[in-house]
């Protein structure tokens, strides 16, 4: 009996493995394709990205390496209507620029590392203005980059709270296992 | 699965994020040279996540619908006389149209007007804000087996809201008249003037190109023009107001910040332009 049961068993700890390893990625992908249903803004879509990206990539890096950062950027490039390719190089050098940072960042008190995802979310506002107007051809006007650094920077808090709690949860079935 | 020593394992996981970050240009150059891909690939994820949209949108709907309720109960009283005003000043207009229907009919009868042929449309229930920080769009929700075709014509119930860019087999996206890409032929009905409606991704469009002679006045109503064989002429598009800066901008008629439902029309016209050619104004009307 108990030998039968073991398989079964070792399946079951490499499903709940699989989960828990497909849960960052998948879960930002799900916020994301929800926040463009009609409720949603669509500006909040990168902002979404943004704040997940950074959480994920802050506390739990393995959950989030750059080839899913990719894609998740595609699916924000492919969900909105600017030039694709911008969502991806934003989303992979937010990525990049996180990871530089976790070392310090992952010991601070809550606000320090808000004010780091303002200035990383203020790079990405930047960026995608500064692409927007390369790509297009064309000076975008400011108010939309300014509006969804300010939807990142809201944002921030209550995703960083959903997600401490997720990221909790998550270690104590690691310590578990 | 493969197992890697761990120097290499830990040589490509610093080489990945760099070699990504060069396939994103790679992506971005793609996109620019082959608008067409990204569009398939934007209509292919539209198409699958449509469904899902609408299932969603359901109880959005009610809910939306639920708070509008609950402020309507809250002042229904004023409502209620601006009604009743309102009722009274179009009782006036309806005498007055009634006359002119008559007058109307007797005028074609002596003239062997040819009346426009009635436009086919199908309504479409607008399933998802499928514009960005940079665009104004929405998404469609489009039964199998309806032929939308690029270039159609979509009004909500009040006026021209926008036109068809992008169809897939269960979704069509529609730019609106606010997008900043949106460049629209328009007359102004009181001096027949001929202007450009430019959207500026705000709320209220610009009026363009329009003759010196004849600048927009406060409260003309803006109409579409045939020019460039796009749209038929005489579609309800908004009144011009002035802007802060004196600059002409339109109220639109419709109401392009709650779209439920969008008419999209077929009126048979083919002046369809290139979207790169959009942005230019047409040097002489194809027709």
């Amino acid at each position: 009996m108990g030998r039968r049961a073991h398989p079964l068993a070792g399946l079951m700890k490499r499903l709940d493995g699989w989960a828990r390893a497909a849960l960052p990625a998948g879960g930002t992908a799900l916020a994301m394709v929800l926040a463009t249903a009609p409720a949603g803004l669509p500006s909040a879509v990168p902002a979404l990205l943004l704040c997940c990206l950074f959480f994920w990539t802050v506390f739990r890096p393995a959950a989030l390496p750059p080839p899913l950062c990719f894609l998740l950027g595609l699916l924000q490039d492919l969900l909105g209507f600017a030039p694709i390719g911008t969502g991806i190089l934003t989303a992979l050098l937010a990525h990049g620029l996180a990871l530089r940072l976790r070392r310090i960042l992952a010991r601070q008190s809550f606000w320090l590392v808000w004010m780091a995802f303002a200035g990383v979310a203020a790079g990405a506002a930047l960026l995608g203005y500064g692409l927007h107007a390369v790509l297009g051809w064309r000076l975008p006007p400011a108010a939309p980059g300014i509006v969804q650094f300010l939807l990142s920077v809201g944002f921030y808090p209550p995703v960083a709270m959903l997600l401490t709690l997720l990221h909790r949860s998550m270690q104590r079935m690691e310590d578990l296992v | 699965m493969i197992r890697l020593s761990i120097p290499l394992r830990q040589s490509l996981s610093r080489l990945s994020l760099p070699v990504l970050i060069a396939a994103a240009l790679g992506v971005m150059l793609l996109g620019q040279a082959d608008k067409g891909m990204v569009e398939r690939g934007r209509m292919a994820l539209a198409d699958t996540l449509a469904p899902a949209f609408s299932v969603i949108a359901e109880p959005m709907a009610a809910l939306r619908d639920l708070l509008g309720d609950m402020a309507e109960w809250r002042d229904i009283r004023a409502e209620n006389a601006r009604l009743r005003e309102e009722n009274d000043r179009l009782h006036r207009w309806q005498a007055a149209a009634l006359s002119l229907q008559s007058e109307n009919a007797l005028l074609r009868r002596q003239l062997g007007f040819l009346p426009d042929a009635p436009a086919s449309f199908h309504t479409a229930r607008v399933v998802a804000d499928a514009g960005g920080t940079y665009a104004r769009a929405v998404l469609l929700a489009v039964p199998p087996g309806v032929g939308l075709r690029k270039g159609q014509v979509a009004l909500d119930e009040r006026g021209l809201a926008g036109r068809v860019t992008d169809v897939g087999s269960r979704s069509a996206r529609v730019l609106l008249v606010t997008d900043m890409n949106s460049r629209i032929p328009v007359v102004l009905e009181g001096s027949r003037a001929r202007a450009i409606l430019a959207g500026t991704n705000g709320r209220l469009p610009r009026l363009e190109h329009y003759p010196a002679d004849a600048p927009p006045r406060q409260g003309d109503r803006v109409v579409t023009s045939a020019e460039a064989g796009v749209f038929p002429a005489g579609l309800p598009v908004g009144v011009v107001r002035h802007g802060a800066g004196g600059a002409p901008e339109v109220e639109l008629f419709a109401r392009l910040d709650r779209l439920d439902m969008l008419r999209i029309f077929d009126f048979g016209l083919s002046g369809i332009l290139p979207p790169e050619a959009v942005a230019r104004p047409e040097p002489r009307p194809r027709r």
